[in-house]
């Protein structure tokens, strides 16, 4: 029982927290690429758009 | 541009024309395909009320084979109606929104606000003077409490979230809602919910979980009513002419499928009889502590959070006539808060049988929370900078500011109280409620209230709402008496906390607990004047918002600008 709890705390504290540091670095890496300023600016707009 | 769109439409119109002529049109598929469905449903109800031993099953079973048929008569009634017309896409190449669904939904909002608004009250009064209790079964404070409860989160918040996203997901889309009944069904179907799931608490019949109360045949028929949601929201997004999806949209999709998750995942019950209301969660002990509080707080987090914030995002752009301050950072609060909210329940076991190391990973996810949480207020309170000045003169805009404050100002306090040494203070005594009520009432409330106060006009063309001044009294009532009701928990819920552990010098404990109950007396009257005051806002608005749709001022000026070159009908 004790071997299971450190084997899955062990792969959480490494790898999980590695798979949410490169999620999240992607997050932001997609937010502030320049080229998709001008697509994000365009989205805010969508409220003010419809008919 | 506008010639493309015209053509499928024109098209759709003479087929219309077409088969109204003839008057042999079929059923459609849908059509047919519910009324079956809901055919079947009231016959298996009429069979599980004549053999259930059961009372209050039967009574459900009756209201169920009701419901159905109600459900059938108005889908073949809506059918010889119309002689089952196609609805157009789109009328002059403008989007044929659909919104009878949407105005049931905010109407029904409405009333459910102010029956869960008005049972909140009755049982503050219980507390301070139990004999409001009358003695009766069905009008204790056991009964009443999940009453009130689901009657504001689901019944109310829950229609709020529905009808909302209803309209923002086609007007952002710019595209109808997919389906005839599909949204129909889905609005009217979490309706019978509500009604099914609030009159068991009356009757007795609980799952005794928090929020998951009612029980296993009202959690199966909202899975089927949540699916087709999915479905229609999903359907949606799917036809949409807008190429990139708002992140309104984004939060109203998290909200949907976490919550289909975290019910199904937390309802998995196995009934005594199919005759019998009472079932059993198939998980044990803590494990089944765990996963209601893995569902109770991420239903705060996806429910009461993710679903308003979606609200917040469209809302407060669209009020205050500026897009929202920073669209890459409500990109960035969207996934930070989803991942993180996840993983926060756990807080609510402290010091219980659940493993130290979990209750610290639930504390430490909440506070990582603060960052999502304060990103997402800041991006939402930023929207009126260089508009600040029409918080004095338009109260809706302020609702939802201080709605957003309110937010702020609730998850911070979250956070603080998840971790151990506070929780040790603060758990079990009415600090909790306090904290919670600074959310529903503030953030949800207000943000509901402003988004209701926004849709109203527009759902049924009126200029403007019938009375900003009453908005007004609405604000400082309401705003009072949550002022009130979260000061007086602070005091009474911090001494009760206080007076628990305090010991005497010969180390025995200080106070008995009926010592606590009666220092807290004056405080629970504070709380229920309160709530009379909030009660008493939105009643005002209830009234507003009756006169703005019988008696406003018709929106005219919009439809002479944009029709001004094409002729009059």
């Amino acid at each position: 029982m004790n071997e299971t709890y450190s084997a899955v705390a062990s792969f959480a504290q490494t790898w999980g927290l590695l798979y949410f540091m490169i999620l999240f670095a992607i997050v932001v890496a997609y937010v502030l690429w320049p080229r998709n300023r001008k697509k994000f600016d365009d989205a805010a707009q969508i409220p003010f758009r419809e008919d | 541009m506008v010639l493309p769109l015209l053509a499928p439409c024109m098209e759709s119109k003479d087929w219309g024309a077409e088969m109204a002529q003839k008057k042999t049109n079929l059923v459609s598929l849908e059509e047919g395909g519910f009324a079956l469905f809901l055919v079947l449903l009231a016959f298996a109800c009429i069979i599980v009320a004549g053999k259930t031993f059961d009372q209050v099953m039967a009574f459900h079973a009756g209201i169920g084979a009701l419901f159905a048929a109600v459900g059938v008569f108005l889908i073949f009634k809506n059918y010889f109606d119309d002689g089952g017309q196609v609805i157009p896409q789109e009328i002059d190449g403008k989007p044929n929104y659909n919104i009878g669904p949407v105005k049931f939904g905010a109407v029904a909002a409405m009333f459910w606000g102010v029956a869960g608004f008005t049972v909140g009250l009755i049982i503050a009064l219980q507390l301070a003077f139990p004999a409001l209790n009358f003695d009766l079964p069905w009008t204790n404070f056991g009964r009443l409490r999940p009453l009130h409860t689901s009657a504001v989160i689901f019944a109310f918040g829950g229609n709020v979230l529905l009808a909302t996203s209803m309209y923002v997901v086609q007007r952002t889309s710019r595209v109808r809602m997919p389906g005839k009944i599909l949204p129909w069904f889905v609005i009217l179907g979490y309706n019978a919910f509500i009604v099914i799931a609030g009159t068991g608490y009356l009757l007795g019949a609980t799952q005794s979980k928090e929020y998951a109360e009612p029980e296993w045949y009202a959690d199966l028929w909202l899975t089927i009513v949540w699916v087709f949601y999915l479905l229609l929201f999903m359907g949606t997004l799917w036809k949409r002419k807008e190429p990139h999806i708002y992140v309104a949209n984004w939060f109203y999709l998290a909200f949907i499928v976490t919550i289909a998750m975290l019910h199904i995942t937390n309802n998995l019950t196995i009934p005594v009889s199919i005759y019998s209301t009472k079932s059993y969660i198939v998980w044990s002990g803590v494990q089944d502590a765990m996963v209601q509080w893995w569902y109770g707080h991420n239903a705060v987090g996806f429910f009461l959070t993710a679903g308003f914030l979606a609200i917040m995002y469209y809302f407060i752009p669209k009020r205050a006539e500026r897009p929202v301050y920073s669209y890459r950072l409500s990109i960035v609060h969207f996934w930070a808060l989803i991942f993180i909210y996840i993983w926060a329940g756990p807080h609510h076991l402290h010091y219980t049988a659940l493993p130290q190391w979990a209750s610290t990973l639930g504390a430490t996810f909440s506070i990582i929370l603060w960052m999502p949480s304060w990103g997402g207020m800041i991006n939402g309170l930023m929207t009126l900078s260089g508009a600040w000045d029409k918080l004095r003169t338009d109260p809706v805009l302020r609702m939802m500011v201080v709605s957003v404050a309110f937010y702020g100002m609730s998850t911070f306090e979250g956070p603080l109280m998840s971790l151990r040494a506070v929780n040790s203070l603060s758990h079990y005594t009415d600090w909790t409620i306090g904290h919670v009520h600074s959310g529903a009432l503030g953030w949800v409330g207000y943000i509901s209230f402003g988004a209701l106060y926004c849709l109203i006009p527009w759902l049924w063309n009126k200029k403007r709402l019938y009375s900003l001044k009453l908005v007004d009294w609405h604000f400082w009532l309401s705003t009072i008496g949550i002022v009130l009701y979260i000061t007086s928990m602070w005091v009474s819920g911090i001494m009760q906390g206080l007076m628990w552990r305090a010991y005497d010098q010969l180390g025995f404990l200080e106070y008995s607990f009926v010592e606590t109950v009666e220092a807290m007396h004056p405080f629970y009257i504070i709380r229920a004047l309160g709530g009379a005051l909030f009660l008493a806002g939105a009643l005002i608005m209830a009234y507003n918002l009756w006169m703005t749709v019988r008696h406003g001022e018709a929106e005219e000026a919009d439809t002479t600008a944009a029709g001004s070159l094409a002729p009059a009908e």
